[in-house]
């Protein structure tokens, strides 16, 4: 029998063979139905790649000129209290702001700090725990012709406050100090 | 966005005089276009990977059964939308495709589901319902982190997917945590 580390690094894997089995039990066209799942994510890749890239060379310019490292560590304070590791710091001020921001910043993160690291661990569980708050904000309440949204901005941003403070927790405690 | 773009890129330029770093911040300014290109072939590959994969569960009923099952929890926290059987069908699987990471389809049903609150209550002000509503999408779970798995596969993680109990767990909290905050906000905020 296989280690269990061994199993879940199947996963990817069996996910793929999984859905694509279920997917013809039931009847679908799973290659048609996979070539229009891939492509409107290629469409929609397409439409964020020039904002990606401003972002990608804003942020390059920002850490090159030690821009970056002076917000680090302004925040490095507050955050290190908090058990959050201070390189997360641009992904938390992006992440509320912007979606292609964020992925550039995350990925920035983990490329800089190494993919299985505490800080990269920490940006990616941050990135797939968060949402891109005032976008969703602006986009619901506008479709809906409701002009004041009231308290849904403040305790949307709570929500995000704990996603944040909850990756860092998990991934410490699950991955140890990496 | 734009002021941000601008502030990053000024700052930038005074800070590299200001702390020596003139030669290292002016090649940075070129390395964030190949960066960008390097992004779309190593993580966007895996990206469409996964957007197809995802529309094969989509197509096979996993968002429809899922929100099934979501429709007793969703009807409890909901109940003034839960008697519209409209507002309560698109609710549900807006929350399932959200669920499931298929954004393309969550929008257009969580759209639906705020128009039809908002006819319902009545006015330009967000009811209390409609508030937990997009705190709840704001908060997002995600069953699959596919884009932060990306981005890890990309940068040679070794096990691209062992973030997954951390996601669930801290998403999971996201949303208990909007919850609460727009149950205590409901009742101190004016109308």
């Amino acid at each position: 029998m296989a280690a269990l580390s061994e199993l879940i690094s199947l996963l990817p894997a069996a996910l793929l063979a999984g859905t694509a089995a279920w997917g013809r039990l039931r009847g679908v066209d799973v290659m048609a139905a996979f070539a229009k799942g891939a492509q409107d994510a290629l469409r929609m890749l397409l439409g964020i790649f020039p904002a990606l890239l401003a972002l990608l060379t804003a942020v390059a310019m920002l850490r090159a000129s030690g821009a970056l490292d002076a917000l680090t560590g302004l925040l490095s304070p507050a955050l290190t209290a908090l058990g959050i590791p201070a390189e997360t710091a641009p992904l938390i001020l992006l992440r509320p702001l912007s979606g292609s921001g964020a992925m550039a910043v995350a990925g920035d993160i983990i490329a800089e700090c190494g993919a299985d690291s505490l800080a990269g661990r920490t940006a990616a569980v941050m990135l797939g725990s968060t949402e891109t708050t005032f976008y969703v904000v602006a986009v619901y309440f506008g479709a809906a012709g409701v002009k004041r949204s009231r308290y849904a901005i403040p305790a949307a941003l709570c929500a995000d406050a704990a996603g944040f403070l909850l990756s860092a927790l998990t991934a410490r405690w699950l991955f140890g100090q990496g | 966005m734009s002021n941000l773009w601008v502030f990053s890129l000024v700052i930038s330029v005074f800070f590299a005089l200001f702390s020596n770093n003139i030669a290292e911040t002016g090649a940075a300014a070129l390395e964030g276009a190949p960066a960008a290109i390097n992004f779309l072939f190593l993580t966007g590959g895996l990206i469409c990977l996964w957007g197809g994969a995802l529309e094969i569960m989509r197509r096979s009923g996993l968002t429809r059964a899922l929100a099934r099952l979501l429709r007793p929890a969703l009807a409890a926290l909901f109940p003034r939308a839960a008697r519209d059987g409209e507002a309560l069908g698109a609710m549900t699987m807006n929350v399932s495709a959200n669920i499931l990471g298929l954004g393309n389809a969550a929008t257009p049903m969580g759209i639906a589901a705020a128009r039809r609150m908002a006819r319902l209550s009545g006015g330009g002000s967000a009811d209390a319902e409609l508030c937990l509503l997009v705190v709840i999408n704001t908060a997002s779970v995600q069953l699959l982190p596919t884009t932060a798995a990306a981005l890890r596969a990309a940068n040679g993680a070794a096990q691209p997917f062992d973030i997954l109990p951390a996601v669930w767990l801290s998403s999971a909290g996201s949303v208990a945590a909007g919850i609460l905050a727009a149950k205590l906000l409901e009742r101190v905020w004016p109308r």
